[in-house]
């Protein structure tokens, strides 16, 4: 089943487009990174993803139902929201009996073992809480639910490295263990490239790559070798990024096939190189339906 | 038990990197026949890597013969690496110590050394595989 479908998606705030055409299909039990550059339309997604937001065309399909359509829906999501929101003045313990009294799912071992384990005091009001055990905090109270699928907004922006890794560690447990769909954005690539196995690349409000990241991966590569011109290119090559000296031409292909030009020295390409060239790409017309025409 | 750990700037893919480390594990004798490796959810949660990178290194180890899966109890070692080269290790180091000195004296430096085995080693291997 898809746990996130997107058929020509946009919202507009007055005039302005945050996120236009933009068609996606994620497969239930993915780690999904969405990445892109701050006012890409990342949060914009995401919001239209857990139903705060309703988009101005296209449709919007979560777990089979409308995002936010009910209780039922509802149940089935988790959400935390970029500053990892909680309420200042209830106690950690507060929030853990809110949680599991507005949650019918509740996984109570869950939440109070990796309370315990944080070493988070139940007494303590959650606004005196560092900026680190407060995203712990809330991803606790967003896995306590046992969602189908957790979307994550920035979740480890204000963390240190230390609690980075935990935290990272903790979600991976999780999705072992019960296997939601998971869609994090995150500026980190690193990160990005340890734990999410699909990529959205967002870039000024559209699409500009998506898949799985092993598919992402084995069907880009890096070609140099001595100045030439490039509308020479096979057919089955797409060119993602190119760049020239006055001796040495370097492109991004997209391919499925083997590079056979001995003039090209190829090479693979990491997740970071293949990221930062697409979001460096300019807009062109009708950029995913160019790249669907790629066989993958 | 072995204990996995994942290099970011190594370039090589985190799957292939846990499979290189069992390998190597197997190898230098650190891992026996019987052994278990760590399950999928006590590797995620210590590296924090995708379950599925987990799964994939196992399926491939376990494609290779090295190790098997029991349902529900876990990924244990089937086949050592150890036993089978070790004794040849001595008599090739000797060649290879001996190959060096000849490299270093017709002037070839450790960067154009490494540069010719791994030319070399890689031309062989195509070799193998055609």
């Amino acid at each position: 089943m898809t746990a996130l479908a997107t058929d020509d998606v946009g919202k507009r705030y007055g005039r302005r487009w945050a996120l236009r055409n933009c068609t996606l299909e994620v497969p239930e039990g993915r780690v999904v990174g969405l990445v892109g550059a701050n006012g890409a339309g990342k949060t914009t997604l995401l919001h239209l993803a857990v139903g705060l937001l309703e988009p101005s065309e296209g449709a919007i399909t979560v777990l089979g139902g409308r995002p936010g359509a009910g209780a039922d829906q509802l149940a089935r999501v988790g959400f935390l929201a970029q500053d990892a929101p909680v309420y200042p003045s209830l106690t950690v313990g507060e929030h853990l009996r809110l949680g599991r009294q507005l949650n019918p799912r509740w996984d109570r071992d869950l939440t109070d073992g990796r309370i315990a384990r944080l070493g988070l005091d139940l007494g303590q009001r959650a606004g005196k809480l560092s900026g680190g055990q407060r995203s712990q905090l809330a991803l606790t109270l967003a896995m306590g639910k046992r969602p189908e699928l957790l979307v994550l907004d920035e979740p480890v922006s204000s963390l240190d490295p230390l609690a980075r890794r935990e935290f990272l560690g903790d979600l991976m447990e999780l999705v072992a263990e019960h296997g939601p769909t998971v869609v994090l954005s995150s500026h980190l690539l690193s990160d990005v490239e340890r734990v999410c196995d699909h990529l959205v690349v967002l870039a000024q409000g559209q699409v500009r790559l998506e898949g799985p990241v092993d598919e992402l991966l084995a069907s880009h590569r890096v070609l140099t070798g001595p100045r030439r011109d490039t509308r020479s290119l096979p057919s089955g090559q797409h060119l993602v990024q190119e760049s020239h000296t006055d001796r040495q031409t370097t492109l991004l292909v997209r391919t499925t096939e083997p590079i056979l030009d001995p003039r090209w020295t190829v090479a693979d390409i990491g997740l970071e190189e293949l990221v930062l060239a697409y979001m460096s790409r300019p807009a062109t017309d009708g950029p995913a339906a160019e790249l669907a025409a790629v066989p993958s | 038990m072995i204990e996995f750990r994942i290099d970011p700037r190594s370039g090589v893919a985190p799957y292939r990197q846990l499979v290189q480390q069992v390998r190597q594990a197997l190898r230098l004798g650190l891992l026996h026949e019987g052994d278990q490796l760590p399950t999928v959810k006590d590797v995620v949660a210590q590296v924090a890597i995708n379950p599925n990178t987990v799964l994939k290194a196992y399926r491939e180890l376990e494609h290779e013969g090295l190790v098997a899966g029991r349902p529900g109890r876990g990924t244990f070692v089937t086949r050592s690496l150890a036993d089978e080269s070790l004794a040849a290790h001595q008599a090739l180091r000797g060649d290879l110590a001996r190959w060096l000195g000849k490299a270093r004296q017709a002037g070839l430096d450790d960067d154009s050394i490494a540069a010719l085995f791994e030319s070399t080693f890689r031309a062989t291997a195509d070799e193998d595989v055609a």
